[in-house]
């Protein structure tokens, strides 16, 4: 599962770079979320991953046994979902805005900022 | 060493002491939020806007100064949010690199705040510009005092959130444009930072600082030597881009020129310093592992981004933008520290990073004067402002001054420490690049002068309109405190420098910070 997991994740890193590099504004959106999903999934499958194991004690038990999954990651990801997901948001509005000011979405066209 | 054991054991006794600590670490993240909070209540009424965003910048500025003070009679200061133990919940911590950054954070934020008084539109201020200031200041303040690395990537998301639409504000074309770019190699250096922290948590299981010094230190690294420096280069990848060091800083000068002179100079005082924070932190604390390859390769960062930083600034004709090429400059200065990497080079560091920041801060301010004068940052378009305004010639001078490293003001002082500390360790380079880009420096700020202020008033109808009669004392009062800043750190340099050398002595010992955070016996 770990291994599928990495080759998921270089792919969508490497879709992510290769959107990133378009010069329609669209795309570079669509390499930034994409990007984001690298990211999480990547500190999903480091933190290894356990199925079925739920970190819950159950009834029977005092304490937690060893082989379960790790809750970190997964909240980790959660925050990192929720912060992307806003700035998301705000990226597509500043890409519309900046479609309709400067009257092109080819981001080779908005240099007026460089020298 | 024995206050500090002693602070940490009463953490478990409650003792009274104990609440005032976490109040002094929580202040400078809860002010800016309360009046952040306020501020967009208020929106409705412009004036009591102002006025709160006011008092909430100079109460940020008193609360840092009461850190600071304390930091230094009591050693390294923890607190625990929630009462979760070390390892577990999230950590605020304040040595005195990260209280000289509050009270850094706090100084510009006074000044800059008033300037904005005057200086932003009303259509801003409408939209929420005072809030959106004082959450910046809330995720700068949440960076420099963090104990725990996600949560320093979260206060970096509050920052950049907050930035990103300060940068946007006002919709001109040229903000869009330089919005875009921000935006973008912003993302992706966060993405990078959070790749980084997952491949860190896989292999410490953990992400408190101190904690992953105490891990790191122990094993020295000899399970995965390959896989941390590898990580350590992420991390500088990640931090490099929000610091605009030397091959990924051309977000800055294509953005930092766009959007109002306040922000302008918020920005060059407080964002990339975060960056410069974070690396210094990561790379005093974390990883230490295989100091010969990571801080030799920060050190030829630090020469090259001088180098190109000065190169690009000596090549602009625009205030601004000559202005923003020179943040980059001196962000090299404050890597050599790190690539030094001993405690007086850190001391160097850390004073270098005070005194910059509010130089630059200052000579964006006054290039707001002149753009509001002249309706232009074009040097070609500018003049005679030392016949016409002699008072803000004075203030530029000073900083511009500071800037190069002239003898009686503070960049002097910075950059003796940073050379000396370079000549000890025998980095005769490095130190030569320093002097080469101190005398570039010092050109170009010649070149603001010669052209803003001592050439003749261009004959040019229109642009002189309004010279006048114009009252600017409220435009220069902010400068003047700036300035004054400067000129102290200079004339006070022995205690100043003093203090600069305990931060870096304990910058260089992570057993103190490991020690304030997880107690005597982790």
């Amino acid at each position: 599962m770990e291994v599928i997991l990495a080759f998921v994740i270089g792919g969508l890193f490497a879709l992510a770079i290769y959107m990133l590099l378009r010069r329609s504004l669209v795309k570079l959106l669509i390499g930034l979320a994409l990007l984001s999903h690298a990211a999480n999934l990547l500190i999903f499958t480091a933190a290894k991953l356990t199925r079925g194991r739920p970190p819950v004690i159950g009834m029977e038990t005092a304490a937690l046994e060893p082989p379960f999954a790790d809750p970190l990651p997964q909240a980790l990801i959660l925050t990192a979902i929720v912060i992307s997901f806003g700035v998301m948001a705000f990226a597509l509005a500043l890409a519309f805005r900046a479609y309709r000011s400067v009257g092109t979405d080819d981001l080779d066209q908005m240099q007026s900022t460089d020298v | 060493m024995t206050s500090i054991r002693c602070r940490a054991q009463t953490f478990e006794a409650e003792h009274p002491e104990e609440f005032l600590m976490n109040v002094l670490l929580i202040l400078p993240i809860l002010i800016p939020m309360l009046t952040a909070v306020l501020a967009l209540l208020l929106q409705k009424s412009r004036s009591t806007q102002r006025a709160v965003s006011s008092i909430g910048a100079w109460t940020l500025f008193a609360a840092a100064a009461w850190l600071v003070v304390d930091v230094w009679r009591n050693g390294i200061q923890a607190a625990q949010m929630g009462n979760w133990p070390a390892p577990y919940g999230i950590t605020l911590v304040a040595d005195l690199f990260s209280a000289v950054m509050v009270l850094l954070a706090g100084i510009i934020a006074a000044a800059v705040g008033m300037y904005s008084l005057v200086s932003v539109d009303a259509q801003r201020e409408e939209f929420g510009y005072h809030s959106l200031y004082h959450f910046l200041l809330m995720g700068v303040c949440g960076a420099f005092l963090t104990g725990d690395l996600f949560n320093l990537y979260v206060w970096f998301e509050v920052m950049l959130m907050a930035s990103f639409v300060l940068m946007a504000l006002g919709g001109e074309r040229g903000q869009m444009e330089g919005a875009i770019k921000y935006v973008t190699l912003n993302l992706i250096s966060s993405a990078l930072f959070l790749s980084a922290l997952g491949l860190l948590y896989a292999i410490a299981g953990t992400l408190n600082m101190a904690d992953l010094a105490y891990k790191f230190s122990d094993v020295s690294a000899s399970q995965h030597p390959g896989l941390m420096t590898t990580l350590a280069i992420l991390f500088m990848l990640a931090f490099g881009i929000k610091a605009a060091v030397f091959p990924l800083f051309f977000w800055l000068p294509a953005s930092y020129h766009t959007p109002p002179v306040a922000v302008s100079a918020l920005f060059a005082g407080l964002l990339t310093k975060v960056g410069v924070y974070a690396l210094i932190r990561v790379f005093t604390l974390i990883f230490l592992q295989d100091v010969g390859y990571t801080h030799s390769l920060i050190l030829v960062i630090a020469g090259l981004t001088m180098v190109s930083g000065v190169l690009g600034a000596v090549a602009q004709y625009d205030f601004r933008r000559l202005l923003s090429f020179h943040i980059i400059s001196q962000i090299g200065y404050a890597l050599m520290g790190l690539g030094i990497f001993t405690a007086s080079a850190l001391g160097g560091a850390v004073f270098f990073i005070f005194h910059v920041s509010i130089a630059k801060a200052s000579l964006f301010l006054v290039s707001g004067v002149a753009q509001r004068l002249y309706r232009t940052c074009d040097l070609k378009r500018l003049g005679g402002l030392y016949q016409t305004q002699p008072m803000l010639a004075a203030l530029f001078l000073v900083s511009a001054m500071s800037l190069a490293g002239i003898p009686p003001f503070s960049g002097f002082f910075a950059k003796l420490g940073l050379v000396k500390a370079g000549l000890d360790t025998g980095q005769h380079v490095i130190v030569a690049v320093a002097l080469g880009v101190s005398l570039l420096t010092l050109f170009s700020m010649l070149k603001i002068w010669g052209e803003a202020f001592w050439k003749p008033i261009p004959d040019q109808s229109g642009t002189t309109g309004g010279l006048s009669g114009v009252r600017l004392s409220n435009w220069l009062f902010p400068i003047a405190i700036l300035s004054a800043i400067s000129v102290v750190l200079g004339l006070g340099a022995g205690p100043a420098f003093n203090f600069a050398l305990q931060a870096g002595e304990q910058l260089m010992d992570p057993s103190l910070y490991i020690q304030a955070v997880l107690g005597g016996a982790p």
